[in-house]
C-alpha cells in the first residue's frame, strides 16, 4: 500500500489524509480539507481502512482509536 | 501434435453507451478503481511502452492539457503493459529531462487485465503492447467515446479537449455537434421524427439548410 508502509508508517499523503478525517467526514469533506482530487481521496481512504486507521459507515469516515493515535504522533 | 495457444490478447471491444469495464489497478498513484472516478469525466488512454519517443511526446502533451481537462471536470489516467517501476522511472525521467511533471496516474498493466477488458491490444500491430487508445468515460461510468491511433501516430490533444467539450455540450443541451465544431459554434438540432414535426421545424426560425439539417446558437 503506497500510503501505508508494511510497518504502519504513513506517507506524507497518508498522514495528511488521516489528519483530515474527522468524525463522520464525507469524501468531499476530506477532499476540501486536503485539496486533493476525489479519486485520490477515495483510494487513500481505502488504504487507511485496510490498515485499521479509519472506519466507514454509510459513506461517512471516522478515525479509529488506532488512527487517532497514529495521527497524534509526529513523523 | 499438441498446439500451445497463446493467451487470447483481445476478448472484444467495449461498447459505447454501456458501462465501462470496471478495473482495479496498480498505478503510480496507488491502487485505483474505476469507481474511484465516479462523479468525474475520465479519459483513460493507453500507450505502447515507456521510454519510447512518440509516447514521451504524448505524455508531455497530456500533462500540458491536464489543467484544461480539470476545468472541465475531467481526470486523466494512462496505461501501458509495463511495470510500476518502469512507469516511476519514466515519469521521473520526463520531469528531469523535459521539465514536465506528470500529474496523472499511470496504470501498470503487466497482467493485461485492463488492456484486455478495454480491447487495447491489436495483435496485428503488436502482440505485446497496447495501441494508442482513448476511452472517454462519463461521471456515471458510461463509456461515451473511443479513439484508436496506430503505434506510429501521436494523438492530437486539441481533439481530446474538443471531444470533452462536445460531449458535455450535447448532454447539457440535448443537441449534437457538427463536423469541426468548437465551443461557441452553432449546434445541430435533432432531426424531426415525423412529417408534422418536419413542417413545424422549418417554421421554428432555426437556421435550416433543409428540414433535417438545422442549427441554432446556444
Amino acid at each position: 500500500m503506497p500510503c501505508v508502509q508494511p510497518d504502519g508508517t504513513l506517507s506524507t499523503t497518508g498522514r495528511l489524509m488521516l489528519s483530515a478525517v474527522q468524525t463522520n467526514s464525507t469524501v468531499e469533506d476530506v477532499a476540501t480539507t486536503t485539496g486533493m482530487v476525489l479519486y485520490r481521496v477515495r483510494s487513500v481512504l481505502r488504504e487507511l481502512i485496510e490498515a485499521g486507521f479509519v472506519v466507514e459507515a454509510n459513506g461517512r469516515f471516522s478515525q479509529t482509536e488506532q488512527g487517532a493515535a497514529k495521527a497524534s504522533k509526529p513523523g | 501434435m499438441t498446439v500451445i495457444e497463446e493467451p487470447e490478447a483481445r476478448i472484444g471491444l467495449p461498447r459505447l453507451n454501456e458501462p465501462a469495464p470496471e478495473f482495479d489497478a496498480v498505478t503510480t498513484h496507488g491502487a485505483l478503481k474505476l469507481a474511484d472516478f465516479e462523479g468525474s469525466w475520465l479519459i483513460l488512454f493507453s500507450h505502447p511502452a515507456d521510454f519510447t519517443p512518440v509516447c514521451t511526446t504524448e505524455f508531455i502533451a497530456f500533462a500540458e492539457i491536464y489543467p484544461e481537462l480539470q476545468k472541465r471536470g475531467c481526470e486523466l489516467i494512462g496505461l501501458s503493459i509495463d511495470s510500476l517501476y518502469a512507469h516511476i522511472a519514466w515519469v521521473r525521467n520526463i520531469e528531469e529531462k523535459a521539465g514536465v511533471k506528470i500529474p496523472f496516474p499511470v496504470i501498470a498493466d503487466l497482467d493485461r487485465k485492463v488492456a484486455t477488458a478495454f480491447g487495447m491490444v491489436m495483435p496485428g500491430e503488436s502482440k505485446t503492447e497496447a495501441s494508442r487508445c482513448v476511452f472517454v468515460i462519463d461521471p456515471k461510468g458510461i463509456l461515451r467515446a473511443m479513439i484508436y491511433y496506430p503505434l506510429s501516430t501521436g494523438r492530437n490533444m486539441d481533439e481530446m479537449l474538443r471531444l470533452i467539450d462536445a460531449l458535455q455540450t450535447a448532454d447539457a443541451n440535448n443537441v449534437a455537434t457538427p463536423a469541426n465544431w468548437r465551443p461557441g459554434d452553432k449546434v445541430l438540432v435533432g432531426a424531426p421524427k415525423t412529417t408534422e414535426l418536419a413542417e413545424e421545424r422549418v417554421a421554428e426560425g432555426l437556421e435550416c439548410v433543409d428540414w433535417y439539417l438545422c442549427k441554432k446558437s446556444l
